[in-house]
């Protein structure tokens, strides 16, 4: 085996972000792509994936701005988040950097990896969000 | 068994729903468990009740889990088997079906089912994180996506496909409101104008304050039997002839649809089916109105109206008490509250007093079919239960 292969979970996925890749897993035997990778394809109970690439653009589907916030995200509110449907197909959801005004359904955004490093206690996950493309 | 009785309802206990400060669950469930009993003289609960459910979402509130046990014990019934279930805000729904297929397995003649929740003593923003755990952590809560944001989210889909509008969500309060100002057990029994509505402050656009259910205190419970033991309980029983249930994504992203919840639909044709009813039989119902697009949508999932009609429906005053199909005649959760646990059981309690005729100001005339909706999280699970008046 040239490489090892990273085991397809939500852990993985964002540590795959951290370098700054937006990866999905891909069944090889029906060929669903799983965004967040899982393992077991809820379609065919394959657990036989490959990793793919995905590009990080993307159309909105739908969004809000959120005024009341938990207490961790209350220093950024009001924040718009949305709903990314990428160029392959797959669902996101996600923060949105825009001024409300000028979000719109429809409109072509693209994943920023973010400025966030992992965080120091569990889930040492970073964030990501959506800009304009 | 097409339209034959599943279960029997005997009695049916609320308290009263509101900030009940210096109240803890267990006190508040007894209050709702005292009315039950008291409301059948003929029931021996500690002879009688052989279990009991119970709906509780969860432990973060009053940092106390272990509910079933806790909750037998304050009602008087120690020793019972007692089982919490947890289905965020279908928690109590969830009970119902589960109080259900114990009474048709035969492993018990009669049980308690109920649900709880103690919220008010909480902050705003310690609710809103509780809350939010119904919702997906890693994609959802994680990028800040609170509970009133993934119905916002719904909103805006839903404005943008069928054009519903602010002043038709805005209707459902003002519609809930006055159903509220009826019912002595609503937390809030104040009517309110559009204007309150749509000048309130924004919580997650589109949805503002009064587009929001509110964090409350309060407890449900029923007692169920076998049909054909009703009537040594009672004259007056209320038959539950359907009972659906379904499950769908935890992250509202990965649906096919944000305009419709795939669960609430799928349990509707179960129950339909079930109760070989149709929507236009349905005489009074009690829908899941955690915000208002929530129950433009159910409207439309249970099939009152066609899908996208259901903004036109309350705005015409077509679910209002009078109307062609009243809906949350008891305030709903908007205005009755919302004390998650507490709801699913909660919205049979008012069928309940609908099919028996005891619901005073807000009765509906003749209503003899009835049905619930009970939604979790974002739409993960749904209930449907369709009532007969016995």
């Amino acid at each position: 085996m040239a490489e090892q292969i990273q085991a397809f979970t939500i852990e993985q996925f964002y540590k795959h972000l951290l370098q700054g890749k937006l990866m999905g897993a891909k069944c090889r035997k029906c060929g669903k792509v799983h965004l967040p990778p899982r393992p077991l394809c809820d379609s065919c109970f394959s657990k036989d994936f490959e990793w793919i690439e995905l590009s990080p653009k993307g159309k909105l589907l739908t969004y809000t701005v959120i005024h009341v916030a938990p207490s961790q995200f209350q220093g950024m509110a009001p924040y718009a988040v949305g709903i990314v449907q990428l160029e392959n197909g797959v669902k996101i959801p996600g923060m949105i950097r825009a001024s409300p005004e000028h979000i719109k359904i429809g409109m072509p955004l693209t994943m920023d990896f973010g400025t966030c490093a992992a965080t120091q206690q569990w889930p040492q996950w970073p964030r990501y969000f959506f800009k304009p493309a | 068994m097409k339209g034959k009785p599943l279960v029997s309802i005997v009695s049916a206990g609320l308290s009263k729903f509101g900030k009940l400060e210096g109240l803890y669950a267990r006190e508040i469930f007894a209050e709702a468990a005292k009315e039950a009993f008291d409301r059948c003289p003929n029931l021996n609960p500690k002879k009688d009740i052989q279990a009991l459910f119970i709906g509780h979402m969860g432990e973060s509130y009053e940092h106390q889990g272990h509910t079933g046990a806790t909750m037998a014990e304050w009602a008087g019934l120690l020793h019972v088997p007692a089982t919490r279930t947890e289905a965020a805000c279908a928690s109590s729904g969830a009970a119902l079906r589960a109080a259900i297929y114990a009474v048709l397995s035969g492993l018990a003649d009669v049980v308690m089912v109920g649900g709880v929740e103690k919220m008010t003593h909480r902050s705003t923003a310690e609710v809103t994180e509780y809350l939010a755990m119904a919702s997906d952590y890693p994609f959802e809560q994680w990028h800040g996506i609170t509970f009133p944001g993934l119905y916002a989210l719904m909103a805006t889909a839903h404005m943008h496909k069928y054009g519903t509008t602010e002043k038709q969500l805005a209707a459902v309060a003002v519609k809930n409101h006055y159903h509220g100002s009826l019912n002595p057990k609503a937390h809030m029994q104040k009517e309110i104008t559009p204007e309150n509505a749509l000048s309130s402050r924004v919580i997650a656009w589109p949805l503002k304050l009064y587009d929001c259910s509110l964090i409350t205190d309060g407890a449900s419970c029923l007692i169920l039997t076998k049909p054909e033991l009703a009537k040594k309980y009672t004259d007056t029983p209320v038959h539950i002839i359907g009972s659906g249930q379904a499950s769908d994504t935890i992250g509202l992203y990965e649906r096919e649809s944000f305009t419709s919840l795939a669960a609430a639909r799928l349990a509707a044709k179960k129950a339909y089916e079930m109760a070989d009813v149709k929507p236009e039989n349905i005489d009074v119902a009690e829908v899941h109105d955690c915000f208002t697009i929530a129950e433009i949508i159910a409207y439309e999932d249970l099939g009152f109206c066609k899908p996208g009609g259901g903004g036109q429906l309350a705005e015409k005053g077509e679910t209002k008490l009078g109307g062609r199909i009243p809906v949350n005649t008891s305030g709903g959760l908007k205005a009755k509250g919302h004390p998650v646990g507490a709801t699913g059981t909660g919205q049979a309690y008012e069928i309940f007093l609908q099919l028996t005729r005891q619901a005073d100001k807000r009765q509906v005339k003749n209503a003899e079919i009835g049905l619930t909706h009970n939604v979790g999280g974002s739409g993960a699970t749904a209930t449907v239960h369709i009532y007969r008046r016995g």
